[in-house]
Order: structure tokens, then C-alpha cells, then sequence
């Protein structure tokens, strides 16, 4: 069926300011951010099979979710009625944190002609050294921490922006990063959840762990580094 | 061999057996294996838990779960933690725990240790192949469908909340049928069901590794709905891979089986409380008179001089 139709190389949206109008009231909603590259793009270290259903189903259904508990959130604050509104909250948790953390994940990945795998450079690549001793011990690190997540989460390579230092981090289930620290942003993400990597790794996540290195996009990850630490 | 002996009779009781097979002191190769664990005289043979089997061939729930699903989520997952669970307690205070009690030590009220994981998966994912069976799902007859019946309207309504439970169990974990007993006070975690649950039967999810043996139930039927149990059959659709499981695959047999030891145990416990109430009752307190009550009691208790 569709491969999506990228031959034009399409700039960078994460879909998180999309708006649309619903009904009278001027209630957000959003949509599945277009990935930069096709879905084959990224094989052979993760496969297009993958990256549609991941892209296509789970992020669309987080988003779907998202959408529907933001609704309903809506409508109970308007009513005044908290007791809906603190039962949403694990639903928005789980939707939103969803959509945010895929929509960061799309990002971190770039296919090797287009720079995937490619060491970062400028001040990223001296952080890290600095913070890790070198690139290799933190893969090393973001490997280890990503295989030992137990049943579905994520790994992050994040910068503490108060402590003005880079820091892995892992989240469980959709949790963003942010409920590891405020002031905790996301350079990186990789998802462990079993949907990313099952059909072609199976049970081996540490293989999964071990291959995505070579798609991923530190340009995206320095670029954020910049403009947060600056 | 009294302690060995004793270790396999309490994991048969209730649940599963988990393959626990304690090796002969005369089989010659199991002399060099023979690990002497507690520092008093009783030289107790280090039990490994084993990977036991379905009971049923790989391919025997095909269609509706493939035998490649079997193939990696038994060869591989299941025989993971099996072979995890061995690592992690060997030289532990755990060796020779029976796997039940592996789990309710290491749930440590739920701040967990690390051998939970893999003790509470070993056993899941036993349960779990025996919930199941070529042929299964349809309805449940009899006492188990009275009770089903009696706890969720009807066995139409107790569908809806178990498949719910299960789409809504979100990340990895379970969904369970079970049976809480006729207890308040569970020590060892937060209880989910309030006492008016009490002895009935009742719906559970619970996230990862985490099964409701932690809460005192007796679970009488499980759904894995981690990933890797639908994956490769039905990708992300696990909404469909719930609902062949309750019209294809569920083992009502083994799901009665366990009802009624559930029912034993209740049984079992309610006497057991009773006694320990009387017990409770009649002690000895320090004033004089109550020799004479003693007395009375131990008389009435006479079933030659019953009223």
C-alpha cells in the first residue's frame, strides 16, 4: 500500500501546533506529524514494516486518545465537575505523554545518507565527553539502562538545565522525561516499548539497542542542546 | 529428603506446579551438584526452577495464536526468566524458596526486589499457557458460571469488563479473573478490592510482572497482554487478540479446577480462623474464678454432654 509519498523532503513538523477548530470552542487538537523520510528509509536497522505501524497505529491511536481525553477534559472543567476531571488524568498521561514522546523520537532518527549515525560535533560532542568521557561509554550507557527498562518505557539522553548537566534517564510506559525533572529537556529518546522493535528483533532489545546507533540523528540532538543551553 | 519432600507438596497445592524437580540423593551425577545451603545439619540439594512446557504442542492454538507466537514467547521469553530467576537466587537467602513464596518476598510490599520480575513471570507465564487450550473459549458451566453469573450480572457482562480490563491495561502487564478469599488485612501489598469483595470473584489488571498472588487472591484465569504476547499475530491490534482469546483459547476446565481449590482454601481458612478465635477465647486469664469457667467450657465442649 502507501509507501508515504516523500520524495520531496519535507522540513521538519512536529505536529504539536497543528490547530483546528472544534465546534465553537477554540479547543486544540492535533495530528500525526509527517516523518522526514520514507519508511523504509531507516532499514536495515529498523524496518519499514515497523516504522509504519509505529508511526501509523500507535502514535495515530496515542494521538486519537489524545484528542478524545482533551475533549472530555474540556467539557469537565467547563462543568466544573473535578471528579472527572482528576480521573482524565492518567488518560491524558498516558495519550499525551504518547504523542510527545513519539513526536521527539521521529526526530532522533535520520537515515545514514542523510547524516544518521553520524557523531555529534560542536558542543554536544565536547558535553558529552565531558559529562560521559566519551560517545562510546554513553551509548554504552543509554544501551544498558534501555535493556534493563522492565515491561514497556523509554531511555533519554537529557539535559538538566539547572544543574547544567547532560543525564540518562529512563520513563516508564509514556511518561515524557519531564516527570523525571522540570527542568529536564530531551535531547534523545529511544523507545524500548516491544511495538519498536518485536517484528524484526523479537525478544533481542539489546540488538535493537545495539543497531539503531547507526540511525540516529545527533544533528537533531545538538540542535536542541544549543538553544536550551544557551 | 523431609525438606525437599515438604517444597514440592507446598508449590502443588494451589497453584501451577512450576517444574520444581528435585534431583535423587543416589542418582550418581547429582552427587557433585549437591549444594549445602543452610549452615544447620540438613543438607538440602539446591532446587532450579525448570522451563516446563505447555501442555500442548506449539502449533495446537493455531490459528488464533501462531506457533511462532509459542516459539519465542515460551522458547524464548518464558525460558529468559526461567533461566533469570535461577541466577538471581542462586547463593540467596531465596534458594529453596518454592516460587510463591520467591514472589511474595521479593514484591516487598511493592517496593520490588530484584528477583520479583523474574520469579512473578516464570510463574505468569505457567499459568498462563495452562489458562488456555486447543479447542478452548466458549462459555463455562456450572458452579464457576453460577458464580460468574452472581458476581457480573451475567457471563455476557463479565466478558465486557475482563476484555476491557484487558485493552485498558496500559504499557505491560495482565488481566485476571479471580477469586478474592475472606480476607481484610493483606499484609503484603495495598488490596484493590475493598472487603465487600470478599469471597466473590472479581476483575484485575496489573502492570509488568505484578500478579495477584501479592494481594492474597486466587487467580483463577490470566490474559498476557505484553506486546510480545500478540505481536507477531496481531501487531497492535489487541483489542482482536482479546477477544479470539476469550471465543478460542480460554481452558474453562482449568479455570473451574482452579475455582474449586480456590474454594477448598476459603474453607480451609474460615475454619482455620474460627479455631484460632475460639482459641482466643478460651485462654486462661489470671483470676481464680475462671477455673471454674474452664471447667465449664471443657464440658460443654464434650460432645457426650452436648445440648
Amino acid at each position: 500500500m502507501a509507501v508515504r509519498s516523500l520524495a520531496t523532503r519535507k522540513t521538519l513538523t512536529l505536529g504539536l501546533n497543528s490547530t483546528r477548530l472544534t465546534q465553537s470552542r477554540a479547543l486544540q487538537t492535533f495530528s500525526l506529524p509527517d516523518l522526514p523520510y520514507d519508511y523504509g528509509a531507516l532499514e536495515p536497522a529498523i524496518s519499514g514494516e515497523i516504522m509504519q505501524l509505529h508511526h501509523q497505529k500507535h502514535h495515530q491511536t496515542y494521538i486519537t486518545n489524545y484528542n478524545k481525553a482533551l475533549e472530555q477534559l474540556h467539557e469537565a472543567i467547563q462543568k466544573g465537575d473535578s471528579s472527572t476531571v482528576v480521573k482524565l488524568q492518567s488518560a491524558i498521561k498516558f495519550n499525551g505523554g504518547g504523542h510527545i514522546n513519539h513526536s521527539i523520537f521521529w526526530n532522533n532518527l535520520s537515515p545514514i545518507r542523510e547524516g544518521g549515525g553520524e557523531p555529534p560535533k560542536g558542543s554536544l560532542g565536547w558535553a558529552i565527553d565531558t559529562n560521559f568521557g566519551s560517545l562510546e561509554t554513553l551509548i554504552q550507557k543509554i544501551s544498558a539502562e534501555g535493556a534493563a527498562v522492565q515491561g514497556s518505557g523509554w531511555v533519554w539522553l537529557g539535559l538538566d538545565k539547572e544543574l547544567k548537566k547532560l543525564v540518562v534517564e529512563t520513563t516508564a510506559n509514556q511518561d515524557p522525561l519531564v516527570t523525571k525533572g522540570a527542568h529536564v529537556v530531551p535531547l534523545l529518546g529511544i523507545d524500548v516499548w516491544e511495538h519498536a522493535y518485536y517484528l524484526q528483533y523479537k525478544n533481542a532489545r539489546p540488538d535493537y539497542l545495539k543497531n539503531i546507533w547507526k540511525v540516529i540523528n545527533w544533528n537533531y540532538a545538538s540542535g536542541v542542546y544549543e538553544k536550551e543551553s544557551a | 529428603m523431609a525438606a525437599a519432600a515438604s517444597m514440592v507438596a507446598s508449590s502443588s497445592f494451589t497453584f501451577p506446579s512450576q517444574g520444581l524437580r528435585l534431583p535423587t540423593r543416589s542418582h550418581p551425577c547429582m552427587k557433585a551438584q549437591r549444594r549445602i545451603l543452610r549452615k544447620d545439619a540438613s543438607n538440602v540439594i539446591a532446587a532450579t526452577y525448570e522451563l516446563k512446557p505447555p501442555p500442548y504442542p506449539l502449533n495446537a492454538l493455531e490459528p488464533h495464536m501462531s506457533q511462532e507466537t509459542l516459539e519465542y514467547h515460551w522458547g524464548k521469553h518464558h525460558r529468559t526468566y526461567v533461566k533469570n530467576l535461577n541466577k538471581q537466587v542462586l547463593g540467596t537467602d531465596l534458594e529453596g524458596l518454592s516460587l510463591e513464596d520467591i514472589i511474595s518476598v521479593t514484591y516487598n510490599r511493592g517496593d520490588i526486589l530484584p528477583a520479583f520480575n523474574s520469579a512473578a513471570q516464570a510463574w505468569n507465564h505457567d499459568f498462563f499457557w495452562e489458562s488456555m487450550r486447543p479447542g478452548g473459549g466458549g462459555k463455562p458451566s456450572g458452579d464457576l458460571l453460577d458464580l460468574i453469573k452472581r458476581d457480573f450480572g451475567s457471563f455476557e457482562r463479565f466478558t465486557e469488563e475482563f476484555k476491557s480490563a484487558a485493552a485498558t491495561q496500559f504499557g505491560s502487564g495482565w488481566a485476571w479473573l479471580a477469586y478474592k478469599a475472606n480476607r481484610l488485612g493483606v499484609e503484603n501489598a495495598v488490596n484493590p478490592w475493598s472487603s465487600e469483595n470478599d469471597k466473590k470473584l472479581v476483575i484485575v489488571k496489573s502492570p509488568n510482572a505484578v500478579n495477584p498472588l501479592v494481594w492474597d487472591y486466587f487467580p483463577l484465569l490470566t490474559i498476557d497482554v505484553w506486546e510480545h504476547a500478540y505481536y507477531i499475530d496481531f501487531q497492535n491490534r489487541r483489542a482482536d487478540y482479546i477477544s479470539v482469546f476469550m471465543e478460542k483459547l480460554v481452558s474453562w476446565e482449568t479455570v473451574n479446577a482452579r475455582l474449586e481449590k480456590a474454594k477448598a482454601r476459603a474453607a480451609e481458612r474460615e475454619m482455620e480462623e474460627e479455631r484460632r478465635k475460639k482459641e482466643e477465647e478460651w485462654k486462661p486469664t489470671d483470676g481464680d474464678e475462671d477455673d471454674e469457667g474452664l471447667e465449664m467450657y471443657v464440658d460443654s465442649d464434650d460432645d457426650s454432654e452436648a445440648e
